[in-house]
């Protein structure tokens, strides 16, 4: 949201400007493949032991609190099932055992589409991970330094004491998915404003701290500090609750987009350009 | 714009990604596949290994309190090396077993499970971490490995501590089990050689006469059934090249993280 650089087109009934500057487009689609295979490649590491304990290890006399499996069946098959905090759940064909791309059932935490590689390969997947992981530690302290020098951060993310005193409108807003139009779109929203430094400043960093914590190396230089956090095995099911909570930002952010006009808002991060229709709420 | 065209251009931002996504994911299968890929992707764990050792090259691994431990240690990857050279030894409980330390040192030597014993020593609860994902936390006795290095004083030229194991990984009795370290983690403070786990003896299915433990490092680099040390300058021409057993089968070098 470049508004002092931005070179204003008018087109009929409204205008065209340049909504995101070229940095942000780049990083933006850093992110999105960065993300999408630390998400998957995540989940074919997870799946080397596909269960969740809480505390300094994983042999602590408790039962884990999360746990993909598979059970015995009266009919001498196999159910793949999810037990939560001791409640199963059966989940198969999807989560404890699923058809391989051959069709051969198999017990694995999560199916073959949701891993990097597909079948399962530990060294393979940590590859995938620990690069991309740079990629998006590098990218995200770049995203951070520009939006501090640019000033993005404070013109364009930090909320104004007027977004602050319309939250309770601007929740109302979105639960009628209601959204800003004409003149107010080339703003975000106050609650646009908050998921973004949410995640960009809290569970970004903490998914990245979460998965130093987990590195035997990266513990040992301040001792005892992922104790903080309730030890290595609590830091390995922070990571994974924080790795779910950024794919449920990206479905609500990409039903977002897709609401408020799928074509108009990909095209703005990919040429920069956004259409704004002149309405009535000028009016307002 | 008419609603119909609106209509077909989403449909077409539709197909257009989700043909993308496949594609994308097929080309992940197919550069898995390939050599030189992750080989590239692989560059990275020189990144992690050099902000490993720049922010805690001499760092301590955490200790715990005896009510952390857990209350057994599992067994991991070999649980019995079930070759008959190691069957004679665990018979007259190790009496034949000897430590053999050489390569490029000063002075090779040898050392018996009593001579070990009374090495410098250290004792320490600490968390073991598999690359699988789990841990589990145990007290360890052993020998400080810098102790053993001093007394065969390494010569400039060495790099890396390789350990000979004695379990085979084929079932032919082939492929023994090897590992390296470098020497920032060979001289640490709680680099040990355990001949005790939880205050006994160690059994055979944790590694036993003797197994190393180098704390930062996750469970495959810490060598169980270990015969012989061996100091080199490159790993190159031992086993598949790559300074282990699973290091050859792809896994990193680096296991710090």
């Amino acid at each position: 949201m470049d508004n002092a650089d931005a070179s204003v087109m008018p087109v009929a009934g409204g205008y065209v400007y340049r909504r995101h500057a070229l940095a942000v487009r780049v990083m933006h689609w850093i992110n999105v493949v960065a993300l999408t295979i630390l998400l998957m490649s995540g989940l074919g590491i997870f799946n080397a032991h596909p269960a969740l304990y809480w505390g300094l290890s994983s042999y602590n006399g408790k039962p884990p609190i999360v746990a993909l499996t598979a059970v015995d069946t009266p009919d001498g098959g196999k159910r793949g099932v999810t037990r939560i905090f001791g409640h199963e759940f059966d989940t198969d064909g999807v989560l404890g055992l699923s058809a391989q791309p051959n069709g051969q059932r198999a017990i694995r935490g999560f199916p073959w589409w949701m891993t990097i590689p597909d079948m399962q390969w530990l060294s393979m997947s940590r590859t995938w991970h620990f690069f991309f992981a740079w990629v998006l530690v590098l990218n995200g302290f770049a995203y951070v330094i520009y939006s501090i020098v640019t000033r993005h951060l404070s013109r364009d993310l930090a909320p104004t004491r007027f977004d602050l005193a319309g939250i309770r409108q601007s929740i109302v807003d979105h639960l009628h998915f209601r959204h800003p139009r004409g003149e107010a779109s080339t703003r975000y929203n106050v609650l646009q404003k908050f998921a973004y430094l949410a995640v960009i400043f809290v569970l970004l960093p903490l998914t990245i701290l979460m998965g130093l914590g987990m590195s035997p190396w990266m513990d040992s230089v301040w001792p005892g500090w992922v104790g903080w956090f309730g030890g290595r095995q609590s830091a390995r099911t922070i990571h994974f609750i924080c790795a779910w909570l950024i794919v449920l930002f990206v479905l609500v952010h990409v039903f977002e987009v897709i609401i408020t006009g799928v074509y108009n808002n990909l095209r703005s991060m990919i040429t920069g350009r956004y259409r704004v229709s002149e309405v009535a709420d000028e009016a307002k | 714009m008419k609603r119909s065209d609106r209509r077909k251009r989403r449909r077409f931002l539709a197909r257009a990604l989700g043909l993308a996504s496949v594609g994308a994911l097929a080309g992940c299968e197919k550069l898995s596949q390939t050599s030189w890929f992750p080989a590239m992707l692989g560059k990275a764990d020189a990144l992690s290994e050099g902000a490993a050792k720049l922010v805690g090259r001499k760092a301590m691994a955490q200790e715990f309190s005896p009510a952390d431990k857990s209350p057994t240690f599992r067994s991991n990857g070999t649980a019995d090396p079930g070759t008959d050279d190691y069957q004679a030894l665990v018979g007259d409980g190790f009496a034949g077993y000897r430590l053999v330390v050489d390569g490029l040192v000063e002075a090779p030597r040898q050392w018996t499970l009593a001579e070990l014993r009374t090495m410098p020593s250290r004792s320490q609860i600490t968390r073991h971490d598999c690359v699988e994902g789990w841990s589990a936390i145990a007290q360890w006795k052993g020998a400080r490995l810098a102790a053993l290095l001093q007394s065969v004083r390494p010569k400039p030229s060495a790099r890396y501590v390789v350990f000979h194991c004695a379990d085979p990984m084929e079932a032919d009795g082939s492929d023994l089990y090897y590992e390296s370290i470098d020497l920032d983690d060979a001289y640490h403070e709680q680099t040990i050689l355990a001949y005790e786990l939880n205050g006994e003896a160690l059994p055979v299915k944790n590694g036993a006469p003797l197994r190393l433990r180098v704390e930062r490092q996750l469970g495959y680099k810490h060598a169980k059934y270990v015969m012989r040390l061996e100091l080199v300058d490159s790993f190159a021409r031992i086993g598949g090249g790559k300074g282990g057993y699973w290091e050859d089968q792809g896994y990193q070098w680096y296991a710090g993280i």
